[in-house]
Formats: structure tokens, C-alpha cells, sequence
């Protein structure tokens, strides 16, 4: 489907109209038309990813900050605000561009609400499920984790929420953390039967014997399908290696080829890669492996509206990114005649729970497993005047207020936060509840870290961060943002080789010196033997005294070389 | 999860120790007569070429596979498979590690020139594989980026 083909649906469904019972007239006729998707072809995919255990609906504000390096500059997915609204053919004003970029946020979120929500999913799976006989639901992972619940269940409760969303399939990243124990329980327990969890990318460290499926092949509406499951490559190396140390990760682009291959061999005539690669890793791979005919991609949390072509000379590729937090759903048709793919349409639809009624099972189950949780989540730490929120490159808001309460608490000169793309948004005027403050930091190695540091260690440290968000190579990137730093201010050039992005590190005016020490505090070490408080506390007792905050200052580095850069507002 | 061959060398692990000691012997005296003394203890590049007899012609007919990015810069997985017609002589290098030539192997006649090892590598640099073959020196070679890691995503 080209733009204007796009365009034209989008015109069509407007037109058609389609009641939705919304919550109220006014909520409804803004949303006029967006879920009717008519069926098209014989193969019907249906596509989450990163819901990062997000039950309840949220908010999320795309990024107005997601820098393209090399060749990926000024191209999808690295283009935001205004910009992407062009590329895409989006008006501004409209529940899409609300959902796609970070446009007029706090106004958009106003009027269009929050998104997500299982039970608003589950509303909308059943919807396409219904019009699609023999769809499949693709789940691409990182749907355990990222919430207090999932954390203190252990990925139960989600792993309840995508069975009874009728997931089909999986693949994972974050769900490793949990531990390979935990995740072979889940695996040959209650998923055993009815989510097949595919990994192609993940062998035993010691001989490579495959841990995991690496495909299935379903039969839809007479026409073989193969899925086959690429987990995130750099898990041990992202998260902490101990957590799965027999097991190892890569891209694996050969073993891939031979899966495809042993697909295609056994009759599949429509070969599907359900990736937590991230985006720009699945745009380099689509161009240099043979006879896929879509990645369904996440990790990066991209929402893409519309796929990617990539040809590599052999045929052709669709890559998409469906975004994070439940917030949207993919929707790809591909219509197969005598064998092969003649034509394909794809979606992606937003979940506005103000526009899809709550499904009365999923929210049961919701309300179930949050039950025993509701006193702890619900404490409220502090109001916030100001919008929060993490997604970006550098600093969100979120991030500044959890950097500050480190230098606070922990008594250092400089703070390091992680660059993860999860964490919700909270409006301004909202109370900062405790589940709030876990949406930012529910991981199973949450332990602040003091240590002391050389002026050059710390610039090591940013250095690397950058190398893997920059690094004109995707294969060499591992897909999160850069580390939010607190006390510190530095300049960064994004297109500079390695050792010379960062520079003019300041601190209080000063420049910092490289054989001085500084306490330097962070959370998330990816070492076994950190054992400081958890980050959540150290931020939620921050908050409990001051009752209000603001984030006057946003501590973002000094930009060099970017120009005209599309993926800045 | 599936450890065959895990189980199988934990319960047979002792008797094949003994006999991997046994067997090194005559692998150690023939490792002796051809060990290029000069090319390990070189310092860069430059000099373990030097060693080994010359610089190397990049070749497309060595598959070299390594990760793009160590899981554990302590023992990093190389595969090398040559292609090249009369290979006798498959090296490791390691560019940026302080003596960069981590292994040597002779290929006899008759066999494949295949070798899989795990290597040390210190920082991000390229590994390099050196195949000799008719007489002449071959390479390829591929960045493999060691990072501090822990940055999420």
C-alpha cells in the first residue's frame, strides 16, 4: 500500500462511518471510522509488541527527539512531530496524529485520552478476529515485564492476560529477566499447547543446541504460513548475562537462513519473522536474508503506520514496528493465490480506550490480578505540575525527576539512569502513584549503585552508551536510548566515531577533569553482587517528601552536527 | 531444556581428561616444530604478520563468523571455514589485544579446513582470520565490539 492508497482507505473508513458505543457522542464521533478495517486476502496476522505489562490504559508520548545517524538519517523510523505526519500523510489534530507523534500532547491527550488497556485490546482483537477467520495473534515480546504486578507475579499476570487475549504466538526480550528457570516454567507450564514461544537466536552457550521452537508452520484458509521467532540478540549484554548464563543470544542471520529455508522447503508459501530485533537491525537484516516476506518487528518502540520496503534482490521485505505499552495493533493481510503473494494491506491501529469498550472478561481478570496489589499501588507520592515522561534520546521528564532524587538520596556529584523506551506518561496536575513510579523502574535488578569514578571513566561510560544508540551500523546497536544523566552536562555529536561523541563534560560550570574521582550514583548494574536499595524506593521517598514536584530544567546534552535532522522537533 | 551432550561429557568428563592428557603429547611436540614463536609474542598487527611470513590478501573464499557484539569479552566464539584450494595453516588474531595472535593450526592434508575456538578479545576491534594456502597468505576479518553493556532497551 503506497501513501496515497493509505490515504485513501483512511478517506474511505471516515466515510463509512462506523458506531463504536462510546463513552460519550462527542468521544465517539471523533473516532468515527478508525477500526473499520474490512478483511482483505487469505492471510490475516495480527501483531502486538512491548506492551511492557501495561493492563490499565496510559498515556504515551511518542518521541520528539529519535536522531538518525548515517543511513538512517531522516528516514522511518527516525523521524518524529511534524515531520512524520508529512511522511506518512497524517493531519495534524486527528486521533492519529495524537496516537503516531508528539504533537500537541498535553492538548491531545486531553481530548483523545489515554490508550491501551488490555481489555480495550482484547475489544479490538475480537473485533478482527471476528472479520479474519484463522487469524493468528503475534505477541513480540516484552509483554512480562515493565509494571509492579508483573514484577512481584513474576510475569503471571501477564502471562494470564495474553492467554486469555488468545496470543498465538510469542517472542521475547525482557521476559528473560526473569530468570531462564522462570521462563522454562512459563514456557512448558501454562503456555505448553497454546503459545508457541519461538526463539531461532537462542542457543545453549556451551554446545548451540537450540533452547526454543525456531518456527511453526500453521495452516490459514488452505495457505501454509510459517512464523518463525527472533528474540532480542543482545539480551546478555543489554540486561545482566547472569540472569541467563547458559544461554546465548546473537542475530544469527545464517541459522536463520536455514529456517527459512527449511520453511519454505516444507511448503510455507507466506514466511513471517516475528522480531524484537528493533527496527534498524530489521531494516539491515531484511536487505541481507532471502525469502522473508515480513518482519513484524518491536523493541524499538517504534509505531510505524505504514511498513518498509526493502528489496534484497532476491524479493521483497515488508518491515514494520507496531510501537509499545499496548498502545497499538498491527493488522496485516496478505492475499496468497496459486501459491504466492499477490497483494498484502497493513494497519496499524491505535487503541484509544475511550473508543473501544472494555471487554467484561479481560477486565474481570484484570481487576483479579491486581487485587491483592491495590493499597501499594495506589499510594500516592506526590502531585506532578508538570508533564512526565521518559521516551526520547536523551532525558525525559521522568528520568530527570528520577536522576534528581538519586544525587539527592545517594549524596552524588553525577547520576546515571538507563535509556529503557518504557515508562509511561503521566499529565500535569496527575498524582505520581507508586505504580507510576514502578511503570518507570519494575525490573528484577533494581539495586542503586554508589561508586567512584574517574573523570575518564565517566566519559567511557557515555561513550559506549552512545556507540550503541549511534553507531551508524544497526548490527551494532542494541536498541535503547542513551543514559539519562543527572549533576553532569555534556555535548554530544551523534555522527563522530567512537571516543569522540562526547564532549565539553561540565559539572556546576566546571570542566570535568579526567584523573579526578566523583561519586557517581545509578541502578540497574548488570553485575551480579549489587545489593542497594531498590530504585523505586529511593524515588518514592524522594517524592513522599516534597508532595509536589516540577522539572524546571531538563538536562539534555548540547547537540553538535545534526543540522537539519529530521528526528528532533 | 535439552543438555545431551552436556550430561554426556559431565558423566564421562574424568575418563576424557585422562585421555586428552595421554593424547596431547604427540599434538604438543608437532604444535613445537611448527609454533611461529616470532608472530606471538608480536606486539600489533604489523609485526605478527611479519612473523607469519608477510601481509596478508583479504579473501572472500574464508568465512569468518563472530559475533557482532561479545556476549563476554572473556571467551568470544570464532568459526573459520576455509575455501581456499591447499589450505595448511588457519591463525587467529585478535587486533587490539597485546600480543595479537591468539592460535595457530596446521591443517593435514585431507582434512576440512574447518576450526571453531573461543577467544579473549580486550576491546572492540577486528578479529582476523589468516589462512595459508599454496604457500600464500589469505585473510578476512570482522569487527567484534565489546561494550560495558546494561543499556536496556
Amino acid at each position: 500500500m503506497n501513501r496515497r492508497d493509505f490515504l485513501q482507505v483512511l478517506a474511505a473508513a471516515a466515510a463509512a462511518g462506523m458506531p463504536l458505543t462510546p463513552r460519550s457522542a462527542w468521544a465517539g464521533s471523533q473516532f468515527d471510522g478508525l477500526y473499520q478495517v474490512p478483511r482483505f486476502g487469505n492471510v490475516h496476522l495480527l501483531h502486538m509488541t512491548d506492551s511492557h505489562a501495561q493492563l490499565q490504559p496510559i498515556y504515551f508520548r511518542e518521541p520528539s527527539v529519535n536522531l538518525g545517524i548515517g543511513e538512517a538519517r531522516n528516514r522511518a523510523p527516525h523521524i518524529v512531530g511534524a515531520n512524520f505526519l508529512k511522511q506518512f500523510g497524517l493531519k495534524p489534530g486527528t486521533p492519529e496524529a495524537y496516537a503516531f507523534s508528539c504533537l500537541d500532547f498535553e492538548a491531545a491527550a486531553q481530548r483523545y485520552g489515554k490508550v491501551g488497556g488490555f481489555a480495550h485490546l482484547a475489544t479490538l482483537v475480537k473485533q478482527l478476529k471476528a472479520s479474519r477467520p484463522g487469524a493468528l495473534l503475534l505477541d513480540g515480546g516484552d509483554t512480562w515485564q515493565g509494571s509492579g504486578t508483573a514484577l512481584w507475579t513474576k510475569g503471571q499476570d501477564m502471562v494470564d492476560a495474553i492467554l486469555q487475549l488468545g496470543v498465538d504466538v510469542m517472542t521475547a526480550h525482557w521476559e528473560f529477566t526473569l530468570g531462564e528457570e522462570r521462563v522454562q516454567e512459563l514456557v512448558s507450564g501454562p503456555l505448553k499447547g497454546k503459545i508457541d514461544f519461538l526463539a531461532q537466536n537462542v542457543a545453549t552457550a556451551d554446545f548451540g543446541d537450540p533452547v526454543f521452537e525456531a518456527y511453526t508452520l500453521r495452516e490459514m484458509n488452505g495457505v501454509p504460513v510459517a512464523i518463525i521467532g527472533q528474540a532480542f540478540p543482545y539480551t546478555p549484554i543489554a540486561n545482566p548475562g547472569h540472569l541467563v548464563p547458559n544461554w546465548t543470544f546473537g542475530i544469527q542471520e545464517e541459522h536463520l537462513q536455514s529456517v527459512i529455508d527449511e520453511a519454505r522447503g516444507k511448503g510455507a508459501q507466506v514466511v513471517v519473522l516475528l522480531s524484537h530485533n528493533g527496527m534498524d537491525v530489521d531494516l539491515k537484516l531484511a536487505g541481507r536474508v532471502r525469502g522473508l516476506d515480513a518482519i513484524l518487528g518491536g523493541h524499538t518502540h517504534d509505531g510505524m503506520p505504514q511498513p518498509v520496503l526493502v528489496d534484497n534482490g532476491a524479493g521483497k521485505t515488508l518491515v514494520t514496528n507496531a510501537g509499545s505499552n499496548a498502545k497499538f495493533l498491527g493488522v496485516l493481510d496478505f492475499d496468497v493465490k496459486k501459491g504466492k503473494i499477490s497483494d498484502w494491506r497493513y494497519r496499524l491501529l491505535p487503541v484509544f480506550a475511550d473508543a473501544l469498550p472494555a471487554d467484561p472478561g479481560m477486565q474481570a481478570l484484570i481487576t483479579r490480578v491486581r487485587k491483592p496489589y491495590e493499597k501499594q499501588l495506589g499510594e500516592v507520592l506526590a502531585t506532578t505540575e508538570d508533564l512526565l515522561y521518559r521516551r526520547g534520546n536523551f532525558n525525559g521528564t521522568f528520568d530527570q525527576l528520577i536522576v534528581d532524587a538519586m544525587l539527592d538520596v545517594r549524596e552524588a556529584q553525577i547520576a546515571f539512569s538507563p535509556g529503557f523506551r518504557w515508562g509511561t506518561s503521566l499529565l500535569p496536575g496527575s498524582p505520581i502513584t507508586m505504580e507510576h513510579v514502578l511503570d518507570q523502574t519494575a525490573i528484577t535488578y533494581p539495586s542503586t549503585t554508589l561508586t567512584e569514578m574517574s573523570g575518564e571513566r565517566v566519559k567511557a561510560v557515555l561513550e559506549d552508551v552512545a556507540d550503541n544508540l549511534f553507531n551508524p551500523d544497526p548490527y551494532y546497536q542494541q536498541g535503547g536510548d542513551m543514559v539519562r544523566v543527572g549533576g553532569l552536562t555534556y555535548a554530544i555529536d551523534p555522527g563522530a566515531v567512537m571516543g569522540q561523541r562526547i564532549q565539553d563534560m561540565r559539572l556546576d560550570g566546571k570542566p570535568l577533569d579526567a584523573s579526578k574521582t566523583y561519586k557517581v550514583a545509578g541502578w540497574a548494574s548488570v553485575q551480579p553482587n549489587a545489593s542497594g536499595e531498590p530504585i523505586w524506593d529511593v524515588v518514592a521517598q524522594w517524592l513522599r517528601d516534597r508532595k509536589t514536584v516540577t522539572v524546571p530544567t531538563l538536562n539534555q546534552p548540547r547537540l553538535i552536527g545534526i543540522g537539519d535532522n529530521q528526528g528532533l522537533v | 531444556m535439552n543438555y545431551p551432550r552436556r550430561s554426556f561429557l559431565k558423566l564421562g568428563g574424568s575418563a576424557l581428561a585422562a585421555l586428552a592428557t595421554t593424547a596431547m603429547w604427540p599434538l604438543r611436540a608437532l604444535a613445537a616444530a611448527v609454533r611461529p614463536e616470532a608472530a606471538f609474542v608480536a606486539k600489533d598487527l604489523e609485526g605478527t604478520y611479519k612473523g607469519l611470513g608477510g601481509t596478508p590478501t583479504a579473501s572472500a573464499e574464508i568465512d569468518l563468523s563472530t559475533p557482532d557484539i561479545a556476549e563476554n569479552g572473556a571467551v568470544v566464539p570464532i568459526n573459520v571455514t576455509s575455501k581456499l584450494p591447499g589450505t595448511e595453516e588457519i591463525y587467529i588474531l585478535v587486533e587490539k589485544n597485546p600480543n595479537p595472535l591468539a592460535a595457530a593450526f596446521t591443517i593435514p592434508e585431507g582434512t576440512e579446513p574447518f576450526v571453531s575456538l573461543r577467544v579473549k578479545v580486550a576491546q572492540t576491534c577486528n578479529l582476523i582470520a589468516v589462512v595459508k594456502a599454496g604457500g600464500k597468505l589469505y585473510s578476512a576479518s570482522k569487527e567484534t565490539k565489546v561494550t560495558l553493556g546494561g543499556c536496556g532497551g
